[in-house]
């Protein structure tokens, strides 16, 4: 057993551009869910939308890189407004079934074959990473302490990282502002905040789109980090994923989304390395007749949900959340 | 309730202040029976109805309350005195009729609007915003908050001198209600009888015209209580108009200019309190036909049995 090398790794992951991706999503469902009390189970469906519609623009239609950023945060924000439209004036849970489907609807179409000149169906598309990629200053691989990435990787991550800083500076801003103060209200009960003249339905459908465009800049870094798009990066679990990180860093907290995220990917990593070299080799640490290497690699899955299950029982507010609020939850 | 009696035994017969009598004068033409016109109505309402399935809930063929009046709505469990006051400001839509608030047609507007035209109600069951502070609460009810503009929210300079105007406004009406101690706290760590302090608060920071209170004593302690009939006697001296439901009927003897009794979704009768609560019809309404005891405090409490 290496664990120099099982840390090493997961550090490298935790930190990484996968990190960043899950880190991003989650701001964006910090605000929705964690500040608002939206429930936007399609978060997938806003990085789907931004990922391809920057894909497309440089890899099919061969247009500029920027403008494909342009149209895919215009594109969320048209994604925003055509869920929050009709189920806004509506109870909480109509959200979350709209969202849902629609995350689904996009996959399906981004991945359907009657569009594959477009989108490439399920092989997705490459190429459209050129003029990221020549903005690299890095030419050799680059590390902080024990941990190194390819000049690409590292690149993408101080890029990542500073939009995630910014990210959190804008949440930051407005949470602490009469904007945040009358999200959070309409989190705790909205009729209570409409008896006091606000309009609730505007607020959330700005929170709806704040949050569609945090999503969006998750789903450039998703194609910048593969270099490549195709519809199983937006599946559903992405959006249960960003769930967990959020949830695991603490909601409604501003660098809940930033520790979860890491702590996320540091974790699963971990295990991920270790089972991995637990079960191969002449000799494994755990024997075949216990479990095989093919099993081992799903016993990330069960301890990742066993770990959930722990956290929500012993530290339900997460890792940065504050006691106090949950003691007064009478709901 | 035994306190309540006892408390409230030694306040009888109620003291009249100068306001109190000024706004009986203006009412002093007022016939009295249900739906009868008033020299300054701030509140207008005709023919409306609300219907949950089979059952009318509300059925009011003409309504007016006067300006700058304390009116009491009182009524047995389930006479509708809740549905109507979701229905006039906005969080209910009737079948039919129409209504108005100083002029403006209220029809189906929605709530926030109604609310920002100075016309502004608690709620019967509390809402408090709970994993917000009391001072949080009270801040949210401020109106015209350039903060509150998602454009300016970012630059805190846009909006701080407003922020610490709201606040110290929000600490003065906490003081009043004797919340300031408990400014820092969640609202969720509230006691009930705190939660309705703290939602009567918060209506009042947002400088309504019309404060329409649902069941505002229920749950406080009676010291309290008289010195919150005085707060509510103040708000009056400021200016503003008064409707408010309530079941204790010393209260509602004690600071009511105005009575008006719904039951089964109708309004029955309107008048002083002393003339409406020695009228037979009311006496019946409460307690059932056949009783012949004038109404008093607390029975009416204990009666759904003509909900
Ligand atoms: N949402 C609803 N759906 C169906 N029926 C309702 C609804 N809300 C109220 N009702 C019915 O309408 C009638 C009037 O209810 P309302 O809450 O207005 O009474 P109230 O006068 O406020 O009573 P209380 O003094 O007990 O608060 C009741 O018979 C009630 O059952
Ligand atoms: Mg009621």
């Amino acid at each position: 057993m290496e664990w120099g090398g099982i840390l090493e790794g997961a550090l490298q992951q935790g930190l990484g551009p996968a990190a960043i991706v899950y880190c991003l999503a989650a701001i964006g469902l910090n605000v929705h869910f964690g500040y608002t009390g939206l429930l936007n189970f399609g978060q997938a469906g806003f990085m789907a939308v931004a990922g391809y519609a920057l894909a497309s623009i440089v890899a099919t239609w061969g247009l500029s890189f920027w403008l494909g950023l342009v149209v895919g945060l215009a594109l969320s924000v048209v994604l925003a407004l055509l869920l929050g439209v009709p189920t806004l004036r509506l109870r909480a849970d109509y959200l979350a079934i709209v969202t849902i489907a629609a995350a689904e609807i996009i996959r399906q179409t981004v991945g359907s074959v009657s569009l594959l000149e477009y989108f490439g169906g399920q092989d997705g598309l490459q190429q459209f990473v050129d003029t990221f990629a020549g903005l690299n200053p890095f030419t050799t691989p680059m590390g902080l302490g024990p941990v190194s990435w390819r000049p690409y990787d590292f690149f993408l991550l101080c890029v990542g990282w500073t939009v995630v800083a910014l990210c959190c500076l804008i949440v930051y801003l407005l949470m602490r502002s009469p904007w945040g103060r009358v999200l959070k209200g309409i989190r705790e009960d909205e009729d209570a905040v409409r008896s006091l003249g606000k309009n609730v339905y505007a607020y959330k459908m700005q929170s709806l789109i704040i949050g569609g465009l945090f999503g969006a800049l998750a789903g450039f870094m998703t194609a910048l980090q593969h270099a490549a798009i195709n519809p199983s990066f937006f599946a559903t679990d992405t959006t249960f994923f960003a769930y967990t990180v959020l949830l695991l860093g603490g909601a409604a907290r501003v660098l809940g989304p930033v520790v979860g995220a890491i702590t996320f990917w540091f974790l699963i990593n971990v295990l991920d390395l270790f089972f991995d070299q637990a079960t191969v080799g002449p000799n494994p640490l755990i024997s075949a007749s216990i479990m095989t290497h093919q099993q081992a690699s799903l016993m990330r899955l069960i301890f990742l949900g066993l770990a959930l299950m722990l956290l929500m029982i012993f530290r339900p507010q997460g890792i940065f959340g504050d006691r106090r609020e949950l003691a007064i939850d009478g709901r | 309730m035994v306190a309540d009696r006892i408390e409230t035994r030694d306040v009888d017969p109620p003291l009249r202040d100068d306001q109190s009598e000024a706004a009986r004068a203006s009412l002093s033409g007022v016939p009295h029976e249900p739906g009868a016109p008033k020299p300054d109505p701030i509140v207008v309402a005709d023919n409306i109805v609300r219907k949950f399935g089979g059952l009318t809930a509300v059925d009011v063929e003409h309504l007016e309350i006067q300006r700058n009046v304390i009116t009491a709505l009182i009524g047995p469990n389930g006479a509708g005195k809740t549905t109507f006051f979701n229905l006039l400001t906005g969080f209910d839509k009737p079948d039919e009729g129409r209504w108005s608030f100083e002029g403006h047609n209220l029809n189906g507007m929605s709530a926030y609007r109604v609310a920002r035209l100075g016309m502004v109600r608690t709620f019967q069951l509390t809402k408090v915003l709970s994993r917000l502070s009391v001072m949080e609460n009270m801040r949210l009810g401020a109106t015209g908050q350039s903060g509150e503009n998602l454009w300016q929210a970012m630059f805190a300079p846009f909006w701080r001198s407003q922020e610490k105007a709201n606040s110290s406004r929000a600490v003065a009406l906490l003081e009043r209600f004797s919340l300031e101690p408990k400014k820092d706290d969640f609202a969720g760590s509230l006691s009930g009888g705190q939660r309705k302090l703290l939602e009567m608060a918060r209506a009042l920071m947002v400088e309504p015209a019309l404060v329409m209170l649902d069941e505002p004593m229920a749950g406080v302690n009676p010291a309290l209580k008289q010195s919150l009939l005085g707060h509510v006697k103040s708000l009056r001296e400021d200016g503003m108009t008064v409707l408010f439901v309530e079941h204790d009927m010393d209260m509602v003897r004690d600071i009511s200019d105005w009575v008006i009794v719904m039951a089964q979704g109708r309004i029955i009768a309107e008048g002083p309190p002393e003339a409406v609560m020695s009228d037979p019809k009311v006496i019946d309404a409460y307690l059932g036909a056949h009783h012949d005891a004038e109404l008093d405090l607390d029975e009416s409490q204990s009666g759904d049995r003509n909900g």
